[in-house]
Order: structure tokens, then sequence, then C-alpha cells
């Protein structure tokens, strides 16, 4: 077990370093100086370099890697070219909206397929059945940021029962925080619902076929007492997979949805860090978000390890 | 029975007042958030959309027409060779943390603009300045080295306003100015919050606060204004959707001039390009209405030089480059390219841009000329076109107001190096009579116009989309300014 713990963890700390690196040399690469972009077209030379100078971008470029890889393991992700203030600060003021987005969209996502799933599973073949597969095949579908104008027509501008967008603060109560997210976060959440409720179905219907099952239905059980007791639990693992994968989507997939609905999250922080070519933020930031992609990962290895003896005696 | 009757009013008439109070506030709507907030230290618009006249202000400041009046200088003389400005200084001004302006706080603000290590984007406008020195503390004087007939105008720009050595160190986060408004709140990539300096020197606004939302979405912007989420968007991004806001009742739409002269900048120094007969050819190749109506829904003003028209000195120089392809055709084989050519258009990121290089390039190819299109982010289009000068066309809009002293600059972009023209730049600036320059402005809008340095195109227009009663919006925008000062609901 230990040594499959460990074998993980090396492999978690080979990828960040990979993964650092790409970020580093892709933004390098790209073209466009930080300092001319601020300054603007009537800038003169001398104040573009005196302004390089003031923003460390004339050290080389392994030492920039260096000090802002040195930077980050001690929790120091430097400071942001154009709002010249600490990137640490500022990624933690948006993973407030970021994260609880995330969160609030897996929960009605969630919420949304397991009922539908199990009832399609259960229907199998029958009209509620088809009704369901429909309806997922809709949500697949979709792209979200189309269904996110739509929400928007509807309930902000026709309805108005909510802002067509915008983040009050949590500063200025919890409850206005959740009305600002929830059009997001059902405009996120319906696609995921879709595909996790097909999951949840397939995955029912596989273990209904299995001889465990046929074993409880001989026992005496209904279809739908052999469903419910044995048929679900095992049948979870697949989904609990999906929802981990969904999970690291949802927290780097919102930039799209974060633009329609104008909300200060990371994904709206990229987008404006990269037109303003503030590369330390950009790098910073990703680089936030593969380290969360890859501690799921890691998180779902060990959990698999838990629940499966098998990898445990290999390892 | 009746005490309670009268209490009911009562609370009916405070709930009245209440709602009535509710509306000395305002909500704006811009599409591009400041990346700091330090109008000293850098190009980006949006700090002054945001800042301008409402937090900081200079010496000099413009109005809504474009005209320069004073600002913080209560007056002014101006020695007989034209070389020192006396400032006096408004008496009882205070930056928003109670310290007082003097002039030493003038002193300190140009002085650090000029200095060496300056990162002021528009140092330029300080470039004359040899001196400046405080006389008591209401009395500054600036010494020139020459005669700058442009300096009055060039301190009324968001670049000279006046900061204060006390609070400089955090100004891009907490800015301290001496405006009407003072900076209350940031919540990055949301908003930003304004509120009522009642300690201001100047009348007191209308509002008590304000606050600045960033929508840079063109659907979104449009969701926020017919959600009435904001009650004022300026510079509306989807110009397509201003006539469903005209015919709404809610909603009144204006539409201003900026100072933005839109180009096809050609490559002077390139061939073909620096061949005036094919520069001339393009020009006449372009049919400006069809790409005002194309890509700009109809808004702008065609323009034949590099100037902005509301300009009192403007002159209309369109019939230099009328649409006329067939003379187009015949001036491209007079050049010695019978079959055209094949070259760069480099599009940076506004629709102006992308949406007129589509349609300049199809107007091209129907001279013979193939424009193969690149698409570049800013940074990168200041990169490559702007700085390396790697490209053969490209389209900007100039903002900057009364740029044309950039066709003095050899080294500029588009690389247009006319020695007369210099000279006259050079006598411009050291012209202070008023009739003297407007006849040189004009004869410099001539040469660059029969020159065809560039194709000129159209006059940025800015739409505004605003609730029925706010009023005392600026129209025009004669510098990037969201000017609240004077903005107040009806009834």
């Amino acid at each position: 077990m230990i040594r499959y713990v460990l074998a993980r963890f090396a492999s978690l700390i080979l990828s960040l370093i990979v993964a650092s690196l790409v970020i580093f040399t892709v933004i390098e690469i790209i073209p466009g100086d930080p300092a001319a972009f601020m300054l603007g077209v009537n800038a003169r030379p001398d104040t573009i370099a005196a302004l390089r100078t003031e923003m460390g971008l004339d050290a080389s470029v392994p030492a920039r890697y260096l000090s802002w890889v040195t930077g980050m393991v001690q929790g120091d992700f430097g400071q942001s070219y154009t709002y010249r203030t600490p990137v640490a600060g500022m990624i933690a003021d948006r993973v407030w909206v970021s994260l609880p987005l995330a969160v609030y969209a897996l929960i009605l996502s969630t919420l949304i397929a397991f009922p539908a799933g199990i009832y399609a599973a259960s229907r199998r073949g029958r009209p509620g059945d088809m009704a369901v597969m429909g309806a997922t095949q809709l949500g697949v579908a979709i792209p979200n940021f189309w269904f996110a104008m739509l929400l928007v027509l509807v309930f902000a501008i026709n309805l108005r029962w909510f802002s067509a967008g915008g983040f009050p603060g949590w500063d200025r109560g919890v409850w206005g925080g959740v009305k600002a997210l929830t059009l997001p976060a059902i405009a996120l959440a319906l696609p995921q619902a879709a595909i996790l409720a097909r999951v949840m179905r397939s995955s029912l219907l596989d273990m209904l076929g299995e001889d465990f099952v046929r074993t409880a239905r001989a026992k005496g059980l209904s279809r739908r007492q052999a469903l419910w007791r044995h048929a679900l639990r095992n049948a979870m693992i697949p989904v609990l997979t999906i929802i981990g994968l969904q999970f690291s989507f949802l927290l780097a997939g919102g930039i799209i949805i974060e633009q329609v609905f104008f909300l200060p999250g990371l994904g709206r922080l990229i987008f404006q860090a990269i037109s303003a070519r503030d590369l330390i933020v950009v790098e910073s930031v990703v680089m936030l978000l593969v380290f969360a992609v890859i501690v799921v990962n890691f998180a779902v290895d060990l959990a698999y390890a838990l629940v499966d003896p098998r990898l445990r005696v290999k390892g | 029975m009746t005490m309670s009757r009268t209490l009911m009013t009562a609370s009916a008439i405070a709930l009245l007042a209440g709602m009535a109070a509710a509306q000395d506030s305002v909500t704006v709507g811009i599409q591009l958030e400041p990346p700091n907030l330090d109008p000293t230290g850098g190009a980006a618009q949006a700090i002054d959309s945001v800042l301008y006249s409402n937090v900081f202000e200079g010496l000099t400041r413009f109005m809504a027409d474009g005209s320069v009046v004073p600002g913080l200088a209560e007056s002014w003389t101006i020695s007989d060779d034209g070389l020192v400005y006396t400032f006096s200084l408004h008496a009882g001004v205070t930056f928003h943390d109670g310290t007082t302006m003097d002039a030493e706080d003038v002193k300190f603000s140009l002085d650090r603009a000029r200095a060496e290590d300056s990162t002021n984007a528009q140092k330029g406008l300080f470039a004359g300045i040899s001196d400046v020195t405080v006389v008591d503390p209401l009395t500054v004087q600036v010494t020139l080295d020459a005669p700058n007939g442009m300096f009055l105008f060039n301190m009324a720009w968001g670049d000279a306003v006046i900061v204060a050595p006390e609070s400089i160190a955090d100004i891009a986060s907490n800015p301290i100015g001496t405006g009407a408004f003072s900076f209350a709140d940031w919540v990055q990539g949301d908003r930003i919050e304004l509120t009522r300096n009642d300690a201001y020197w100047g009348e007191a606004p209308a509002l008590a606060s304000a606050t600045f939302r960033f929508i840079s979405d063109p659907t979104a912007a449009f969701a926020a204004v017919m959600a009435e989420d904001v009650d004022v968007f300026v510079g509306f991004p989807a110009p397509e959707n201003l006539p469903q806001f005209e015919a709404d009742p809610r909603f009144q739409v204006l539409v201003g001039n900026t100072e933005g002269e839109t180009i096809l900048a050609m490559n002077n120094k390139m061939e073909p390009f620096d061949n005036v007969l094919v520069r001339q050819a393009v020009s006449l190749a372009i049919d400006r209405q069809a790409i005002i109506d194309g890509a700009m829904f109809g808004l702008g003003t065609p323009i034949g030089t590099h100037f902005a028209p509301h300009n009192p000195d403007y002159v209309d120089l369109t019939g230099n480059s009328p649409y006329d392809p067939d003379r187009a055709r015949a001036l491209l084989a007079e050049a010695g390219y019978p079959d055209g050519f094949t070259t760069t258009l480099k599009l940076p990121p506004p629709s102006y841009a992308r949406r007129g290089g589509e349609i300049i390039a199809s107007q091209l190819r129907a001279i013979g000329i193939e424009a193969e299109i690149s698409n570049l982010e800013w940074a990168q289009w200041l990169e490559e076109a702007f700085g390396a000068k790697d490209f053969g066309m490209t389209i900007v809009s100039h903002t900057e107001p009364m740029d044309i002293g950039i066709y003095a600059n050899p080294d500029y972009y588009f690389q247009y190096d006319n020695p007369a023209f210099q000279q006259l730049m050079t006598d411009l600036n050291l012209t202070t009579d008023p009739a003297m320059r407007s006849e040189m402005l004009k004869q410099a809008q001539t040469i660059i116009s029969e020159d065809y340095v560039n194709g000129y195109l159209f006059e940025l227009a800015v739409p505004t989309v605003a609730k029925a009663g706010l009023q005392g919006l600026w129209l025009n925008q004669p510098t990037a300014a969201v000017d609240l000062t004077g903005v107040s609901w009806a009834g």
C-alpha cells in the first residue's frame, strides 16, 4: 500500500514539474510584451524599458522560471504586471467565486442526474426511459453558453427574477451570492447532469445483468428491490469517477460561463490576463488549475486502492 | 385610528422619499476593466473612463465638446516669449485623504511624469518642460524649452493629472485625487465604486455614489442593459442592437464622436507601399460607406485625413480619395503592378478592424490586390505590427486627441518620412497664435491626405445606451472619460 502511494505521489510531483515547464514555455513563446501593451502606442522606448525593469522582465528566461517556481513552492505567486498586486491575493478572491460555482453546479447536476438515471434504468425500454434518454440527448447536445444566454433572456430580461450577471460578493450576504450564482450554476449543471444520468443508467443496467442480482431475484426480491438493495451500490463506482472528472471540468471550464454572466472568477481572470499579456497571472492560474486536477486524480487513485483490494496487493 | 393613519401616511411618505433618494446613484457599464487605477502609469483607456474628472483632476481639463478649460489652475499667464506659464491654483483644494493640494503637489506630479524612470504612457506631453518652480503655495511656474501651442491642451490629458507624494505609493490600487468623487471600493473583475467627495472644492455633483461595472461580452452587455442591471452603458459594444433600444421608451441612445481616426495604415517604407501611386490606388479602392454600414452598422463619419471631423479646424478631404475602382486599377498599372500584388493585412481584435478588414480585403481583391488577413491579439499586434513594423497593411483607430503629430515621426509604425511635414509640425509647436495655428493644422491635414499616407476610413463613433431619465452624460468622447460630475436623474 505504501509503495503504491509513494509511486502515485512521485508521479504527481513529476506531472507538476512537467506541467510548470510546459506552461512557462508556451506562455513565453507567445509574442507580445506586457510593458508595451500597458503603455500603448504613444509610449517612448525609454519608458517601455523603464517599465520592463520595474516589472523584472529584463532577467533571463531560466532565471525568471526558477524565481517563479521557487516562489510558488513558498506560496508566493509573484506580482501581477498589470494589476500590480500580489497574484496570490487575486487568485484567493476569484477562487471564492469559481469554487462555489463549481460545487453548486455539481450539487445541482447530481440532484438531477441520480433520480433521472435510476428512474430510466428502472423503466428500461418503456416510455419513461425514452423520455429521460431523449432529454439527456438534448442536454448533451446543447452548448452550455447558448443555454446560459437562453436563461438570461427568460429569467433576467423577461421575468426579471435574477440579474443578468455580476456578483455582489459574499460580504454583502450569502443569499445574494447564491442568487447571483444560480443561473450560471444551472447553465453549467444541465449538460453535466445529462452525461451523469446516462452513466448512472447504463451502469445500473450493467449491474442488473450481473449474477449477484440474478441471485437476489432468485431468492425472491422484486426487480425494484434488487435494484435498490444490490445494484445501486455497485453501480456507484463509475458514477463517482465521472463526478470527480466533472468537478475538475467545472472548476476549469467555467471560463465561458463566467464571460456570459460577467462573474469575477478564475476564468475571467485568465481571460483578461491573456489579452493583457499578464504572463505571471496566466502562468500561476493555469498552474493552480493543473495542480487541482492532478490532486483530484491523486485522490481518485487513492480511493481506488481503498475500494479495490487487488490494487493494494499488486502495488 | 387617526393616529395610526397619520403614522401610515408618514411611513408612506418616508418610503417615497426613500425611493427618491435611491435615484442619486448610478450604475455605469463599460466594456473593459482598468488593469490598475494609476492614470499616470498606463495607456489603458479604461483607467481614464473611470477616473478622469471624477477622481483625478489636472491643471486644465477637457469639456464634453473637446474644449480645454481651467481645472485645478484657476487662471494662468504666459510670458511674452511663450516659455513661462505661471499657474494660479484654486485655494482650499484637498485630496481625498485630507491633505492639501498646493504648488508642491503640482511640481511633484509634473517632475514625476517627466523623470528619467517615469512610466508615464504619454511622456511626450511633458517632454518640453525644462523646469517647474514653486513660487508660493498657490502659484507654480512651468518653464518650457521652446514655445508650445499645445501645452495647456497637453495638461488636460488624464495622464497629466495632479497626484500627491503622500499617496503615490498605493495609487494603482487606492487612487487619491482631488475630484468630486472619491474611490470607495474595487471588486476586481466585477465593479468599482465611487462616492461623493463632500469636501469637493468645486460645484457638488448631484450623484451621491456611482458604480462602474465591467462587461466585455456584447451579448452580456445587451442583457445587462435590458435587465436594467446597469443604468447606462458607455461604448455599447453591440451596435446591431441599438435600434431595439431606440424603439424602447425605457431607454435613450446617444451616438457621439470620439477622437478615434480609424485608418487603413500602410507601411510607407515597404515595397510596394513606398510608391505613392500604390497608396493612392488603395485609397481609391476603398468604399468607406460600405465599411461603415457593413462593419459598424452605420455608425461613423467618413474622413479623408487624420483629423477629427468635430474639430473646428477639420477640412473635409474625402474628395481626394473617392471610391473609384477603375481609376485605382489604372493607378496600379501606372505604378508597375498591372496584375496587382499580394500583401499582409494584420488585424487587432476590435470589430472595426476584424469586420472592416474582411470588407476591405474584398474591395482590394476587386482591383487585384490580394490581402492576406491575419488576426492578432493586441499584445501581438503591438509587437509585430507596431514594434517590428512587420506588416503591409493594418487597421487601427487612433484614439488619442490631436495626434496628427505622429506623422512627423519617421519611426512611427507606418513610417511616413516627409521633411516638409516634419518642419510644419515643428513650426506649429512654436506657434501660439490661434489663427496661424488653425491655418497650419489645415495645411498639415492636406499634406498627408494628398500623400495618401494611409487609407482614411472613418471617425469612430461611441454609442451610449442609458435609461430615459438620466441626463448630463457626455455625448462625445474628446478623451476617454465617463464624467459623472454633471450627471443627474430627471424629476
